[in-house]
C-alpha cells in the first residue's frame, strides 16, 4: 500500500512537471508507549502517523515537502506546493542527483507480537518491573514500535521494508538515589520487566548515602548505558560526512585517532532494535566500519555530502540531513575479542549489587582506584571540533578501590573531550558483550559493551 | 463534517467506551523552513500534518490515542482506543485523579499577525538568506548559515465538560550565524541568537531583525575570537546579556517549576526538581530583585496562546515574587494532586502527542538599570552573551552554561574580548547572588524545548532583561 502511494505521488509529479527529478518516501510509524511514575501508569499512548515526504529537483532548484494527509486531495496538494516551491526557490548548485536503482538487502523478519502489541502486553511488563522494585518507587516506560518505510524515485529505485523494536527504560528510586535498567530488543518477549526492575532496584539501594568526591581526573568504568552517549555524540558531530567536509569534526580519515582496542561499526541490520536497510534517498545501507582497531576508516554520507567530497553515499540520508549532515543511527562499539561482531560466547549474567552485569563487573575487578558510572546525562558539546562535552553522571556512581565497589558517590559534572578519552592508551578494557539500548534522540539504537578508560575529567561535584 | 464534529465524535466515543472524562484536539499544522549556507540554499521544506488526538480518563487512569485522519470513523476509533488504553493503564493503578475546574469556554483566539509568513514569496525569503550568508562568507566566515522557520497551526478543542475552542497560532522567526575554523577549534557568532529569534508573530518579526545589518559584525567577531584570550578560570562578577538570561531562566527556573517534575512524573527521563511543594510560598529562590512571571498573554512572545491544550484560558501568574517561590506551571490533574487551584500550562507538540505540563512565557521582570550602568558599576568581572552550550542536572540545580562571546570588565569598562566563556553554579545560590537587574526586556523565543516520551518539542518565551551576579565560577574547560 505504501509503495502504491509513493508511485501515485511520482505519477502526479510526472504529470505536473515531466522533467522533474523526484523521490518519495512513505513513512508509517506506529508507536505505543506505556509510561509510569511513582509506581503507576500515568501516561499511556498509541500514535499512528503516516507521512509522505517528497523531494524534487527541477530547473536547477530543489524543494522538499511532506504531509500526513494521504488521501487524493492531500497528495495532489503536496505535489502542487512542492513543485511551486521549487520553481520559486533560489538555485541549488550542489544537487547530487537521485539514487540509481540498486538492490536492497532484506531486513530481518519483523516480530508480529512486537509490531502489533496491545497495551496489556506493555502494562504487564511495567507491572513486573514495579513488583521487582520491591517497594521502591519506579518510573520509566515500556514501548513498542512498528516502523515501515517505502521509497520510490523517478530514476527507477524502489524499496520497502519494515522493522520493529521494543524497549524498556526505567528507574527504581531509593529516596533521592535512583538506579536504572534499560534495554532495546527486536522482540517484546525479550524484555523481562522483573529482571530489569530487580537490576534497577539493586542499583538504587546501593546508591544510598553517597559521598561527595572532589573534582579531578578519575579512571572510570562506563557501563553500556553511559557508553552509548559517547557513540551518539561522536556519530552526530564526528562521523558525519558533512561536518568533516566543513572541518567542524575531529575526524581525520585513515588516522590512528583511537586506542587500538576501539572498533566502531554502523549496522542497521544488526542493530538489536529498529533498523532499516535503506535511507530516505533510497540508497541501500550496509555494515560500515567507522573505526577499525583505532584507525578512522569512514564517515556517514548522504548523496549531497558524498558528492561534495567525491565519495559515495553510505545510506545515511535522513530528513534534515542537508543541514545537519548524515548521522549513523546504529553504531556499535565492538566488544573485546569480537572484531567480527558475532557476539560469540554466553551472555553476561545478572549479579548481585550495583554493577549492571558480569561483563561490566569483570572490568571493575581490574580497577585500582576509579569510578563506576551508570549514565552520562544532559551532555552538550562545547566545541564540535574537539568534541569537548559537558554533562553529569546519573542513576548511580560508585567508587572502586582495589577492584571492589566501596561506596556510592554523589553525581559529578564532567568536561571531557570524547575522542581524547578514547585515544591511544586511554582504553584499558572493553567488556565482552554489548547491549542494545534505545536512544532518547529519536529512532536510533546503539549497541555498546562496558568500557574502562584511563582518565575522565570531572570538573564539578554536587557542591558546584 | 467540521473539525469540531470530528473532535466531538471522538470525545463521545471515549465516553461511550467507559471514560468519565475525555477531550480531543483536532489540529492542522503547516510549517515551512529554509536553511542557507555560504550563499546557497541547503534545504527548503514545506510540511503539513493533520489529525486528531484523544485523551480519556477511565476511573483514575489515562489513555491517549492519535490518528492522522479527520473522518468521523477515525474520530470514533481514536476515542475508543484512548479509552481501551486507559483501561490497560488501570492494571498498574495510582491514586485517585481529579481535575481542577476549568471554565467550559466556547471561544476563538488568534495570535497577532500583520504579514502572513506563508504568504511572503519564497523567492523573497530565499534571497534574504542567500544574500546575508553570502555576505558573511565573503567577509570571512567559513560556515555562514541562515535559517527561518514558520508554523501555522489551527486547533479545535472539545471536552466532555463542554469546552469548544478554536485557535489559530502563527509563529515564525529567523537567525544567522558565522562559524570560523581555527587550529583545532571553532568559534561561532550568531545574531540575534543561535537558531534565531522567534515569536507568535507575522513576518514583521523577521523584518524587524534586520539580519543583513549584523552580518559583517558577527563575522568579524567570530574571527576575532580565534585570537582572543580564553576566558580565565576563577570566581568573579558575571553580567549576562538578555539572550543568555533567557537560557538561564528556561533551564534553572522554567523546568524547575514544572509541577509534573516536582511530583516525580518525569523522574525517569527529564528528571525531577529540587523544589519541594511544602516550601511553596516560603522558599527563597533568589534575591529580592527576582520576580518571575508565567504569562501566556504577552503579545508576540513565542509561548503565548489564548487557551492551553486543556482549554484553560491564558492567565498571568507569579512563579517567584521578590525572590520567594510562589507558583508553578501546572495542569488540571497535577494541580489537583498538589492541592492547587490553578492549571493553564499544558500543551502538546501536535495532535499526535499527549498534552503535558510545559512552559509558556516564563520571564524575569525588569529592574532599574541599563546594561551600561551594570558594567560601569563593576570593578572586575566578565560580560557574557549568546548561548553556545547548556547542561544542567536532573533536579535543575547544578548547571554549566557556555556562551559564544565574553568581555573582560575592568574598572567599570569593557576590556578584552574573551573566547570560550563558561560559567557554572547551583541554581538557587546563583539566583540569590543577582545584585543588579536591567530595564530593557526582550521576549526571547525558544523553539526547541525538549520534554516527554515520545519526545515533544515545545515553543517557549522568555521575556528578560540583562542581569548581574556576584561570585560566580567561570572558565570551566576540559
Amino acid at each position: 500500500m505504501s509503495l502504491e502511494i509513493a508511485a501515485q505521488v511520482l505519477d502526479l509529479v510526472r504529470t505536473a512537471s515531466p522533467t522533474t527529478e523526484a523521490e518519495v518516501t512513505v513513512d508509517q510509524t506506529d508507536l505505543a508507549l506505556t509510561r509510569f511514575a511513582n509506581s503507576f501508569i500515568h501516561q499511556n499512548l498509541a500514535e499512528s502517523i503516516s507521512t509522505v515526504r517528497l523531494r524534487l529537483h527541477t530547473d536547477g532548484r530543489t524543494a522538499t515537502g511532506s504531509t500526513t494527509v494521504t488521501d487524493g486531495d492531500g497528495l495532489r496538494a503536496l505535489v502542487e506546493r512542492t513543485v511551486t516551491a521549487a520553481l520559486l526557490c533560489p538555485p541549488d548548485p550542489l544537487w547530487p542527483g537521485l539514487a540509481p536503482a540498486a538492490t536492497v538487502a532484506p531486513a530481518p523478519p519483523v516480530d508480529e507480537e512486537t509490531a502489533y502489541a496491545d497495551p496489556g502486553a506493555r502494562a504487564a511488563r511495567v507491572r513486573a518491573f514495579v513488583l521487582a522494585a520491591d517497594g521502591l518507587e519506579a518510573a520509566g516506560y515500556c514501548s513498542t514500535l512498528r516502523w515501515a518505510i517505502s521509497f520510490a524515485n523517478s530514476a527507477g529505485q524502489s524499496a520497502t521494508a519494515e522493522t520493529a523494536e521494543a524497549a524498556m527504560d526505567a528507574i527504581a528510586r531509593a529516596g533521592t538515589c535512583d538506579g536504572v535498567a534499560r534495554l532495546a530488543a527486536n522482540r517484546l518477549a525479550d524484555l523481562d520487566g522483573a529482571v530489569l526492575g530487580a537490576r534497577a532496584a539493586a542499583k538504587a539501594v546501593a546508591s544510598k548515602d553517597p559521598v561527595e568526591l572532589p573534582p579531578g581526573r578519575y579512571e572510570v568504568v562506563l557501563e553500556p548505558t553511559a557508553v552509548v552517549d559517547l557513540l551518539q555524540l561522536m556519530a552526530i558531530y564526528g562521523f558525519n560526512g558533512k561536518s568533516v567536509a566543513e572541518r567542524q569534526s575531529f575526524v581525520e580519515l585513515n588516522a590512528a585517532q583511537f586506542d587500538p582496542a576501539v572498533t566502531l561499526v554502523d549496522d542497521p541490520l544488526d542493530a538489536g532494535g529498529a533498523g532499516l536497510p535503506f535511507d530516505v534517498e533510497g540508497t541501500p545501507k550496509r555494515r560500515l566500519t567507522l573505526v577499525d582497531a583505532g584507525v578512522t576508516r569512514a564517515v556517514a554520507h548522504d548523496r549531497r555530502s558524498a558528492a561534495q567530497v567525491g565519495a559515495e553515499s553510505t545510506g545515511h540520508a535522513m530528513p534534515g540531513a542537508a543541514s545537519w549532515g548524515a548521522i549513523a543511527t546504529n553504531v556499535q562499539l565492538l566488544p573485546a575479542g569480537d572484531r567480527a561482531g558475532d557476539r560469540a560466547g554466553a551472555p553476561p549474567a545478572e549479579i548481585e549489587g550495583p554493577v549492571a552485569d558480569s561483563a561490566a563487573a569483570a572490568l571493575v575487578a581490574q580497577v585500582g582506584r576509579g569510578l563506576l558510572v551508570t549514565d552520562n546525562w544532559y551532555t552538550r558539546v562545547l566545541d564540535p571540533r574537539t568534541l569537548v562535552v559537558t554533562g553529569l553522571t546519573r542513576n548511580g556512581v560508585w567508587l572502586i578501590e582495589d577492584g571492589q565497589i566501596t561506596q556510592p558517590v554523589q553525581n559529578l559534572r564532567f568536561t571531557q573531550s570524547y575522542p581524547d578519552a578514547l585515544g591511544s592508551g586511554g582504553v584499558l578494557g572493553i567488556g565482552t558483550h554489548s547491549v542494545a539500548l534505545p536512544s532518547g534522540w529519536g529512532i536510533m539504537t546503539y549497541r555498546a559493551p562496558a568500557l574502562r578508560l584511563a582518565s575522565w575529567n570531572y570538573t564539578g561535584n554536587a557542591s558546584g | 463534517m467540521t473539525q469540531f464534529d470530528v473532535a466531538t465524535i471522538a470525545v463521545e466515543a471515549a465516553l461511550a467506551a467507559g471514560a468519565r472524562y475525555a477531550d480531543a484536539r483536532v489540529m492542522h499544522r503547516r510549517s515551512e523552513s529554509m536553511n542557507a549556507r555560504n550563499g546557497d540554499i541547503e534545504e527548503l521544506s514545506q510540511d503539513e500534518d493533520a489529525g486528531v488526538g484523544v485523551r480519556a480518563l477511565v476511573g483514575s487512569s489515562w489513555g491517549f490515542s492519535a490518528i492522522p485522519d479527520l473522518s468521523d470513523l477515525s474520530g470514533r476509533k481514536a476515542g475508543e482506543m484512548a479509552a481501551a488504553i486507559a483501561a490497560a493503564s488501570a492494571s498498574v493503578p495510582g491514586p485517585p485523579v481529579d481535575l481542577v475546574p476549568s471554565v467550559a469556554a466556547t471561544a476563538s483566539w488568534s495570535s497577532p499577525c500583520e504579514i502572513d509568513p506563508l504568504s511572503v514569496p519564497l523567492s523573497d525569503k530565499g534571497d534574504l538568506l542567500v544574500s546575508v550568508t553570502a555576505a558573511m562568507h565573503a567577509a570571512g566566515a567559513d560556515q555562514a548559515e541562515g535559517v527561518y522557520q514558520v508554523w501555522d497551526t489551527l486547533k479545535w478543542f472539545v471536552s466532555s465538560e463542554g469546552h469548544r475552542i478554536d485557535q489559530h497560532i502563527r509563529e515564525c522567526g529567523a537567525g544567522v550565524s558565522a562559524t570560523v575554523i581555527g587550529d583545532g577549534e571553532t568559534q561561532r557568532r550568531s545574531y540575534p541568537s543561535y537558531r534565531g529569534q522567534y515569536g507568535t508573530s507575522g513576518w514583521e518579526l523577521v523584518h524587524s531583525l534586520d539580519l543583513a545589518a549584523h552580518a559583517e559584525r558577527i563575522t568579524a567577531e567570530a574571527n576575532a575570537l580565534l585570537t582572543a584570550p580564553v576566558c580565565p578560570a576563577g570566581t568573579t562578577t558575571l553580567v549576562l546579556g538578555s539572550e543568555q538570561m533567557a537560557l538561564q531562566i528556561h533551564e534553572s527556573v522554567g523546568h524547575a517549576i514544572e509541577l509534573d517534575r516536582i511530583l516525580g512524573w518525569e523522574a525517569a527521563f527529564a528528571g525531577t526538581s529540587w523544589l519541594d511543594l511544602t516550601q511553596l510560598g516560603s522558599l527563597r529562590y533568589g534575591s529580592e530583585l527576582m520576580n518571575i512571571t508565567v504569562d501566556p498573554t504577552v503579545p508576540g512572545a513565542l509561548g503565548s496562546f489564548g487557551f492551553d491544550d486543556e482549554g484553560t484560558a491564558a492567565t498571568v501568574r507569579h512563579a517567584v515574587r521578590d525572590g520567594v517561590w510562589v507558583g508553578v506551571l501546572a495542569g488540571r490533574d497535577s494541580a489537583a494532586v498538589a492541592g492547587l487551584d490553578y492549571a493553564g500550562s499544558v500543551r502538546s507538540d501536535g495532535w499526535a502527542r499527549l498534552p503535558m505540563v510545559r512552559m509558556t512565557n516564563v520571564g524575569l521582570q525588569p529592574g532599574p538599570h541599563s546594561l551600561d550602568e551594570m558594567i560601569a558599576s563593576t570593578g572586575d568581572g566578565i560580560l557574557m552573551d549568546i548561548n553556545r552550550s547548556w547542561s544542567i542536572d536532573d533536579k535543575r540545580l547544578n548547571f554549566q552554561f557556555g556562551c559564544e562571546i565574553g568581555w573582560e570588565i575592568k574598572n567599570g569598562k569593557l576590556g578584552r574580548m574573551l573566547k570560550n566563556p563558561t560559567y557554572t553554579g547551583i541554581g538557587p545560590q546563583f539566583w540569590r547572588s543577582m545584585d543588579m537587574l536591567g530595564a530593557e526586556v526582550v521576549a526571547w523565543g525558544t523553539p526547541n524545548c525538549g520534554k516527554g516520551q515520545p519526545g515533544q518539542t515545545g515553543h517557549t518565551g522568555h521575556p528578560t532583561p540583562p542581569a548581574r551576579f556576584a561570585g560566580v565560577r567561570v572558565g570551566v574547560r576540559g
